[in-house]
């Protein structure tokens, strides 16, 4: 398992706003990595910045040895507004990227369906997204950057429009694929329980300017327990990190 | 059937009205409403009056009908490229969006002169009217429809892999139909509207036409079957192009 993600000393400024200054960040193929901290802490920025979304103004980002100038196909991105193409069925929207990419007609439908059915939307491959609830819109946008064969999986707050029912579903549901799937994972979130539960490695960023301020292992074994005393003391220390 | 009688109440009462305020005049500048039937019943199968409007209905129709559709066709040719320019290409904009903004709150109306002089007495300058009357609700609403396309859409897409290029057959083109569908359905209606001045230019046939004559023979009750019939003809093809939109549109929560 080698470097996959390369983040060198990478600043964005806002006219005069410094969202980001010099973050680092050395990620390795298959690990889940959860980005945390307080709003304007630039974990939003860094992940655009990683998508191909926004241009770094200083620093580089390598993504399988290759500089990042653009989004592309291997680095897959969950919205928090789904950003679900509302013209296009379940099927078509899983599809959008392999027919985007050339993919045969035939090829893409059977990719669609393989993963449709991965995240168990079989009965609504048919439907349109505004028939569907959000996490079921969440499951679409999920399953249509794994069908894009993507390397990395960029999700931000994915699950912050979600009840809490929902959510911890939907969590479940992404440990199981991504168990499965061996894909690296780079997760937003600003709740440090969401990111004790789910992460390898914990990244905390502070506001002012938005910096990385520490990078926490979770060891803790899977599926983990909420209610435990281990997940409590990391629970403690992250939040302590958090609000210095 | 609640929906039925509740949408024949209004007219029904004013019938009413109508027939109680003109029942028993004999030289009433408005005619009573059977009077206005059975004039209808001529224009559409004749055997009651047979002067030149009787068993014309449909001829004066189906040129209205054909007015209006071309018009419109021609309308949306023209206003459907020049929507998504102006609405994707900031030259474009610069370059003509201000020129239609002034030209946009001039009426059908005042053209009239111009259009006889420029497109002569007849069909051309009715036809060039009518499609002045689609053009602008179909302009406004495509540029609307292309400018409000979600930026998360072109995001969404750009990371799946679609190149700037195609970018705005497989974004920006099904996310401003349900805009473009709009402009489309506004610009009928308004063919339809400004008919009537269209066939003011001289044409021998059309509904505007049909009216004009009548009204110069102070045959007011055709006027008004006249009338009845753009109302009735403008309402069945706006029912239909809903009806089109419904299964295009299937998808948007605003159509479907």
């Amino acid at each position: 398992m080698g470097e996959i993600i390369h983040v060198q000393d990478v600043g964005k400024v806002f006219g005069e706003f410094h969202a980001l200054n010099g973050a680092e960040l050395r990620i390795n193929e298959g690990e889940f990595i959860c980005l945390i901290g307080a709003s304007g802490c630039g974990k939003s920025t860094l992940l655009r910045i990683i998508a191909g979304f926004e241009p770094a103004s200083s620093g580089y980002v390598f993504v399988g040895g290759r500089e990042v100038s653009g989004p592309g196909p291997e680095r897959g991105m969950v919205f928090q507004d789904y950003g679900l193409f509302p013209w296009l069925s379940v099927r078509d929207n899983i599809g959008f990227g392999p027919r985007a990419r050339g993919i045969s007609k035939a090829k893409t439908r059977e990719t669609a369906a393989h993963f449709i059915d991965m995240v168990g939307l079989s009965k609504f491959a048919d439907s349109y997204p505004h028939q569907l609830s959000g996490g079921m819109k969440q499951r679409v946008a999920i399953a249509r950057v794994l069908a894009n064969d993507c390397r990395v999986v960029l999700m931000d707050e994915p699950f912050g429009a979600l009840d809490a029912m929902t959510r911890e579903r939907l969590q479940d549901e992404l440990l199981e694929i991504w168990a499965r799937t061996k894909l690296t994972v780079i997760f937003v979130t600003h709740a440090i329980e969401e990111a004790i539960l789910l992460a390898d490695r914990v990244v905390a960023m502070a506001p002012g300017p938005g910096r990385i301020v520490s990078d926490t292992s979770i060891t803790l074994q899977r599926p983990r327990d909420v209610s435990s005393s281990s997940f409590n003391e990391l629970r403690r220390t992250l939040s302590a990190q958090l609000h210095t | 059937m609640r929906r039925l009688v509740l949408a024949g109440l209004v007219p029904a009462l004013l019938m009413l009205g109508w027939w109680l305020g003109t029942r028993g005049q004999a030289y009433s500048l408005i005619p009573p409403p059977w009077e206005v039937g059975e004039a209808m019943v001529d224009l559409a199968i004749g055997g009651i009056n047979d002067d030149a409007f009787s068993k014309t209905l449909l001829v004066h129709l189906l040129a209205s009908a054909g007015r209006v559709y071309g018009a419109f066709l021609l309308a949306a040719l023209c206003a459907l490229p020049l929507g998504m320019l102006i609405g994707r290409l900031s030259l474009a904009r610069d370059l003509l969006d201000p020129m239609f903004q002034m030209l946009r709150p001039v009426p059908v109306t005042a053209w009239l002169p111009l259009s006889m002089i420029v497109f002569g007495l007849g069909p051309r300058s009715a036809f060039f009217l009518v499609a002045l009357g689609a053009f602008y609700p179909i302009l406004v609403n495509t540029i609307f429809g292309v400018r409000s396309v979600e930026p998360r859409l072109f995001e969404a897409a750009a990371m799946l892999g679609t190149k700037p290029a195609a970018m705005f057959l497989r974004v920006v083109l099904p996310a401003s139909l349900p805009g473009i569908f709009t402009g489309l359905r506004l610009g009928l209606g308004f063919a339809w509207v400004v008919i009537v001045v269209g066939e003011m230019t001289g044409v021998q046939t059309g509904l505007g036409a049909m009216i004009m004559d009548a009204r110069q023979l102070s045959r007011t009750e055709i006027v008004i079957d006249g009338m009845i019939v753009i109302g009735a003809a403008g309402y069945v093809s706006d029912r239909i192009v809903m009806a089109l939109g419904q299964r295009l549109l299937r998808w948007s929560p605003q159509h479907g």
